[in-house]
């Protein structure tokens, strides 16, 4: 980038630890619904920021799903131009609180950050954190950075889903002047980010903000529009010239043991969405959406999703939480992060343990949980050792509600209501090509609905790799058109 | 928000009827199908099923018994006034066979889906034979309207005030062992209600589709509160149902589901009745 000014060598942060970020006590956080992390100041931006050597081959770019010039942002925050940051940052992410937030940067920019040496001591820049901080930094003081906007090509782009695959297209497409359409089936925008990821780790106020953000550039929403039931996915066709298709992984799973079907039993979407989209934490003043008062809550699975869940019912106040995982510690699905700060908050962990059967209390709700105990055998298909019953050995925990949190698959919502459109038959997913095209020429699709569900960072970059395509599919006709690129 | 009430009508004690702009559901909605609602910004979401259209005039009906906070809090919107939040259609649509005998067996507040459904399966050219039950005769909805449809409408009433005294499934049982010949039935009520009928017709061998009214919060298949448990396998009704085989559905256990809430439900009412009559003591002007 040559519009970058070079960062002075000599106030460089020699540090070999990222600066730390304060965070709410545990004692006190599990408590409340704010945030736990509580993000850097000004100068623990600036002092983090100063620590990036602005090394020559940047591997923080390409692990980037969706290639913020990391480099670039850091010396500008070094310079303690905040704003000029923010910029560089949104010519390739519109959502930097949120990504600052709930991506998973130990797995990619900071994973291969040169400086990232865990041998010698030495830990990565802290990208997400300062990421955070601008985003952060333009709620708090209002500023409504834009990026360029093409002039209009009197193209028309339709949405459909408003979670992080369908915000990050629609931010790429308004960009590159065309007129874009979001639809939403529920009544907030966001997705996931609004219905499932807590409020203590992305406030709402924060994600609305950065949503009304693309408002302001000229993407349009419409609310409690389910597509494919409110018009057909062939109407809408019809009326725009290229449709993208986020519409999630919101099937959820069940583990199909006995008892599944006890009151008391939830779905983590179930459960999350009642307290998170609901807002049924603030049940019966502030939101109707009831949640029962829980004493003793299992919950499922070792996702992140399954950390959420233990973390909301920790702030339910109930006098235990457990979390039920049938592996081992090692292949624990979540964020590291994520497990330890459910340890932090007391969360009981029960690893090496399946359900076989959740227990009736003999008035059709929840009496307790049955597990086997588990071993590690040998490695199955996906490479962890495979979880084997030690024989004759059960639990039994007295709980009064359980949450299965164990995965969810593509909703299937719209493509029920559109047999043509191809599908794989096993995962219900939607077929694209390497272009994220489905077998309709002008529709495309990305995040969950095509991989079955993954992380958010993950969408975004499948929104920006199908805005790409779309893009150039509007210009020239051909989504693999080069030329297209540069209309 | 759009959703704008266009015409309101009182159709028994607590039980309203709405008609409301809201022209893609007027156009694609059928009958069987439902809306998810929410009246405010701190509101829940709630089912209700489509209970007419009208494409011409882009309005859809509504009707609703106030029995919780939600349902009261509807009740206070009148002509003019828009609905935060209106999503659908949902759920599939009742499957409408052609050429037979249908009888359609309502029971309170499922009148108001029977009447769709009689006039869905009248335009296909079934003969329709409405059983329509209430508590008493002035709970009666709808009557006019469905019995201007159907072929043979049969009244009854718990205590009865009106038409035959006694339950749906009575007259329906009669009208079997009378030796009419009846392809199908199709059941939507109170819970208990369904359960009887679909008992009532399986020794029979009549084909009968229950419509479940499980608790529901997002309606798009997204959370699994609604399932229910039909031949033994879970199924989501929101996105699977409404209507079920009614011979396989296990009532006993949405019952029980149905009723997990219920004291989250009555302390909601309860506190916003306490709440409303504070606002009226302190405004006697502003009372109702």
């Amino acid at each position: 980038m040559n519009d970058t000014p070079k960062k002075p060598k000599k106030v460089l942060n020699k540090s070999k630890v990222k600066i730390p970020m304060r965070e709410q006590d545990p004692k006190n956080r599990i408590m409340n619904f704010d945030e736990v992390p509580l993000g850097y100041n000004a100068d623990e931006a600036h002092q983090e920021a100063l620590r990036c050597i602005d090394c020559k081959n940047k591997p923080c770019v390409a692990g980037c799903p969706v290639g913020i010039d990391i480099p670039a942002f850091l010396t500008l925050v070094g310079q303690k131009d905040f704003e000029g940051a923010l910029k560089k940052i949104k010519e390739k992410n519109f959502l930097p609180a949120i990504c600052g937030r709930v991506c998973p940067q130990e797995d990619q920019c900071e994973m291969v950050c040169t400086l990232n040496k865990p041998n010698k001591g030495r830990e990565p820049g802290g990208i997400g954190r300062v990421e955070r901080f601008l985003g952060d930094y333009a709620v708090e003081h209002n500023l409504d950075i834009m990026p360029d906007i093409a002039p209009p090509t009197g193209k028309t782009v339709a949405v459909i889903g408003s979670g992080p695959a369908g915000l990050t297209a629609a931010s790429d497409m308004i960009q590159k002047g065309h007129d874009v359409t979001v639809f939403e089936a529920l009544h907030k925008p966001g997705g996931v980010l609004f219905y499932g990821i807590p409020q203590f780790r992305l406030p709402k106020e924060i994600l609305l903000r950065e949503i009304s953000g693309l408002e302001k550039m000229g993407v349009k929403f419409v609310m409690n529009y389910p597509v494919g039931k409110a018009e057909s996915l062939d109407s809408i066709r019809e009326r725009f010239d290229v449709v993208f298709i986020a519409t999630g992984a919101g099937l959820p799973w069940f583990l199909g043991i006995p008892g599944e079907n006890l009151n008391g039993v939830y779905s983590a979407n179930e459960f999350l969405t009642r307290v998170n989209l609901m807002g049924g934490y603030k049940f019966p003043d502030g939101s109707d959406t009831p949640v029962k008062k829980i004493k003793r809550i299992a919950v499922i699975g070792a996702g992140n999703t399954a950390m959420d869940s233990a973390r909301t019912a920790k702030r339910l106040r109930p006098e235990v939480v457990y979390l039920v995982y049938r592996r081992s510690r090692l292949e624990m699905p979540a964020r590291v992060e994520e497990i330890h700060h459910a340890e932090q908050e007391g969360i009981d962990f029960n690893l090496l343990h399946s359900p076989i059967e959740i227990i009736d209390d003999g008035k059709g709700a929840v009496g307790a949980i049955l597990c086997q105990e588990m071993e590690l055998g040998e490695p199955d298909d996906s490479g962890r050792r495979r979880p084997v019953p030690i024989e004759g050995k059960v639990r039994e925990f007295a709980v009064d509600t359980v949450v299965i949190a164990i995965g969810q698959g593509p909703n299937p919502l719209l493509s029920a209501d559109c047999p043509e459109l191809e599908r794989d038959d096993r995962k219900g997913t939607i077929v694209i090509n390497d272009l994220m095209q489905t077998s309709f020429e002008n529709v495309f699709a990305g995040g969950d609905i095509v991989t079955g569900g993954a992380t958010v960072i993950l969408a975004m970059g499948q929104g920006r790799v199908a805005a790409d395509a779309m893009h150039r599919y509007l210009m020239t006709g051909d989504p693999s058109d080069p030329e297209g690129e540069h209309i | 928000m759009g959703n704008k009430i266009v015409y309101v009508k009182e159709l028994a004690p607590l039980t309203k009827l709405f008609e409301i702009e809201v022209a893609h559901i007027a156009e694609r909605g059928k009958a069987g199908q439902f809306i998810i609602l929410r009246v405010n910004d701190e509101g829940e979401r709630i089912p209700l099923t489509i209970a007419n259209r009208n494409p011409a005039k882009g309005t859809i009906t509504l009707v609703f018994q106030e029995v919780g906070k939600t349902t009261e809090m509807l009740g206070l919107l009148d002509v003019g006034d828009e609905i935060h939040d209106l999503a659908g259609p949902l759920g599939k649509a009742t499957e409408i066979p052609s050429g037979k005998t249908v009888v359609c067996v309502g029971g309170g507040i499922g009148n108001a889906v029977v009447w769709p459904q009689v006039q869905a399966l009248k335009a296909a050219g079934n003969k329709v034979i409405a059983i329509l039950g209430a508590r008493t005769k002035e709970l009666l909805i709808l009557e006019e309207e469905i019995t201007a449809l159907a072929d043979v409408t049969i009244i009854t009433t718990d205590d009865g005030s009106y038409g035959r005294k006694g339950m749906v499934t009575h007259a329906l049982v009669d009208l079997i062992e009378e030796g009419e010949k009846i392809d199908e039935v199709i059941t939507i009520g109170p819970v208990v209600m369904m359960k009887f009928v679909c008992k009532a017709t399986e020794p029979y061998g009549i084909p009968t589709q229950a419509s479940l009214n499980p608790l529901m919060v997002d309606g798009t298949g997204m959370c699994g509160a609604c399932r229910v448990t039909v031949d033994g396998k879970t199924r989501f009704a929101c996105v699977e149902g409404p209507e079920f085989n009614g011979h396989l559905v296990d009532f006993d256990e949405l019952i029980t589901r149905l009723a997990y809430y219920q004291p989250e439900e009555k302390s909601s009412l309860e506190a916003y009745h306490r709440c409303h009559m504070d606002e009226t003591t302190d405004n006697p002007e502003h009372g109702e």
